[in-house]
């Protein structure tokens, strides 16, 4: 199942990836990324892989194991 | 769907056009053209952290070769399109080569507005990574900094010439330069930025000319003051790249006039992206350019989908919104607060660093927008809201319920 990875140094709370998958990313208080999910199903793969390379510092990935 | 793809212009639009075709299953070739010799770039940076020298061009790259390779996009770099010969379907390039394509991609971009005003050296731009490093090894000097223009890229260099040691003037003819975005209060609150960290601002006076050399260069306003400065920027905005495309035919004005799938006019195996795309946006009822780095990634997205799937088009729509950084403070602008009728503060504008949102609302108390200075969070809340086209009262409550006591302090 590919696994989430957020870095949370990297996040500059741009907010690209909450609009995108707001089901698997939020933004928390101080501006910064909070993974909603440590896993995503096969299906919902490509959509949060979207989410995840709309975020301007590459902070997030999406990893097949 | 097959057949060769070329993409002309490889920075944000083109490289995410290249990546998410294949992300859609386009399997036949794809060619990407950059007129940089260097590998695909990121801008944000070059007004920040490039600018400042603690990032490399390393954490800007795009698209590594090997990352080209695995996607199977050939890349063709230091290849400036000369002419887009559309009845034959080739792209020419400067040395004379011609690139074959199906369909093709236009992306070629904005270029900053050169200085209108003459000096021997020491008046710069700021677009590309060459742009950037000249301006850097000025700043390595000592001496007064005049930012001619007071939109993002003066105030991100302004702030970044500022945290260098500096001595900073930022100039712009408008009395408060973000206010045609986000009206006279918010805009004035904003603009106190530069004062608020030791950035000296002539607003509401043009410049009338520079003269001198790097080092010694002297501005004269339009209200007789004058400015010595080290080095200038000027920031004035950006143009369209089309001039290549003068001879091919197509409706070029202010950008590649497209429809409202992106296509141009009048062509269905001819797109464009970015900066250098004036589409038909539905919503607003005419056709825009955006010149922002989300724009160029979504509408990249989009222009991908529609032409690998042409018989279920979808109309490009994207959510207005930009960020920028400057100084400590981070200012992001979602919806269309300049057409909103009435807007309402919450959060806490003058604290150092100030933490606030202001919501607007238009004629019919529908949320039209929102601008945040360091506080994420409303800006994403907002976001959300006007996707599902909530009401301005709905977004002030709920923003409202997250002012935490930090906030309200």
């Amino acid at each position: 199942m590919p696994r989430l990875t957020a870095d949370v140094d990297l996040c500059q709370g741009y907010g690209n990836c909450t609009t995108s998958a707001p089901d698997v990313y939020d933004i928390d208080d101080d501006g910064k990324v909070v993974l909603l999910k440590q896993t995503v199903n096969d299906a919902d793969r490509s959509r949060v892989h979207e989410a995840a390379r709309s975020c301007p510092v590459d902070a997030l990935r999406v990893l097949d194991r | 769907m097959s057949g060769t793809v070329a993409i002309v212009g490889a920075s944000v639009a083109g490289v995410r056009t290249a990546q998410a075709l294949r992300g859609e299953g386009h399997d036949g070739p794809i060619v990407l053209i950059g007129a940089e010799a260097t590998l695909p770039y990121d801008k944000p940076p070059l007004s920040k952290q490039f600018l400042a020298g603690t990032w490399d061009t390393d954490r800007m790259t795009l698209l590594t070769e090997a990352a080209a390779r695995a996607a199977d996009i050939e890349m063709r770099l230091g290849a400036s399109a000369q002419h887009l010969d559309v009845a034959g379907k080739q792209v020419l390039l400067a040395d004379g080569q011609r690139v074959d394509y199906d369909q093709v991609v236009i992306a070629t971009g904005a270029a900053a507005r050169p200085s209108p005003w003459p000096a021997a050296s020491g008046v710069h731009v700021l677009r590309t990574l060459d742009d950037s490093r000249a301006l850097r090894a000025d700043l390595d000097r000592p001496g007064p900094v005049a930012i001619v223009g007071g939109g993002f890229i003066g105030a991100e260099v302004a702030a970044t010439a500022r945290a260098l040691g500096h001595p900073v003037t930022v100039i712009d003819p408008l009395p408060a330069p973000i206010s045609r975005l986000l009206g006279p209060e918010v805009g004035a609150l904003i603009g106190q930025i530069h004062r608020r960290h030791d950035v000296d601002t002539r607003f509401g006076a043009g410049v009338e000319a520079i003269s001198g050399h790097a080092g010694q260069l002297l501005l004269t306003l339009t209200d007789g003051r004058q400015v010595e400065a080290a080095t200038v920027l000027v920031g004035i905005g950006a143009v369209p790249n089309t001039d290549w495309l003068a001879e091919s035919g197509l409706l070029i004005g202010n950008g590649v006039v497209c429809d409202q799938y992106c296509r141009a006019v009048g062509r269905d195996e001819i797109w464009a992206v970015g900066d250098v795309a004036r589409w038909q946006h539905l919503e607003i009822g005419e056709a825009v350019r955006v010149e922002h780095w989300t724009n160029a990634v979504e509408q990249a997205s989009r222009v991908a989908f529609n032409l690998t799937h042409p018989d279920e088009l979808r109309s490009y729509l994207p959510t207005d919104y930009v960020w920028s950084d400057q100084y400590d403070w981070k200012i992001q602008i979602v919806g269309r607060p300049y057409s909103a009728a009435t807007h309402q503060i919450i959060g806490t504008p003058n604290d150092n660093p100030p933490r606030f949102a202001a919501v607007y609302s238009d004629k019919d108390s529908k949320l039209a927008g929102a601008v945040t200075v360091n506080w994420s969070k409303a800006l994403m809340t907002c976001r959300r809201l006007l996707a599902h086209g909530a009401s301005g009262a709905e977004a002030i409550a709920l923003v409202q319920t997250l002012v935490t006591p930090a906030v309200t302090r």
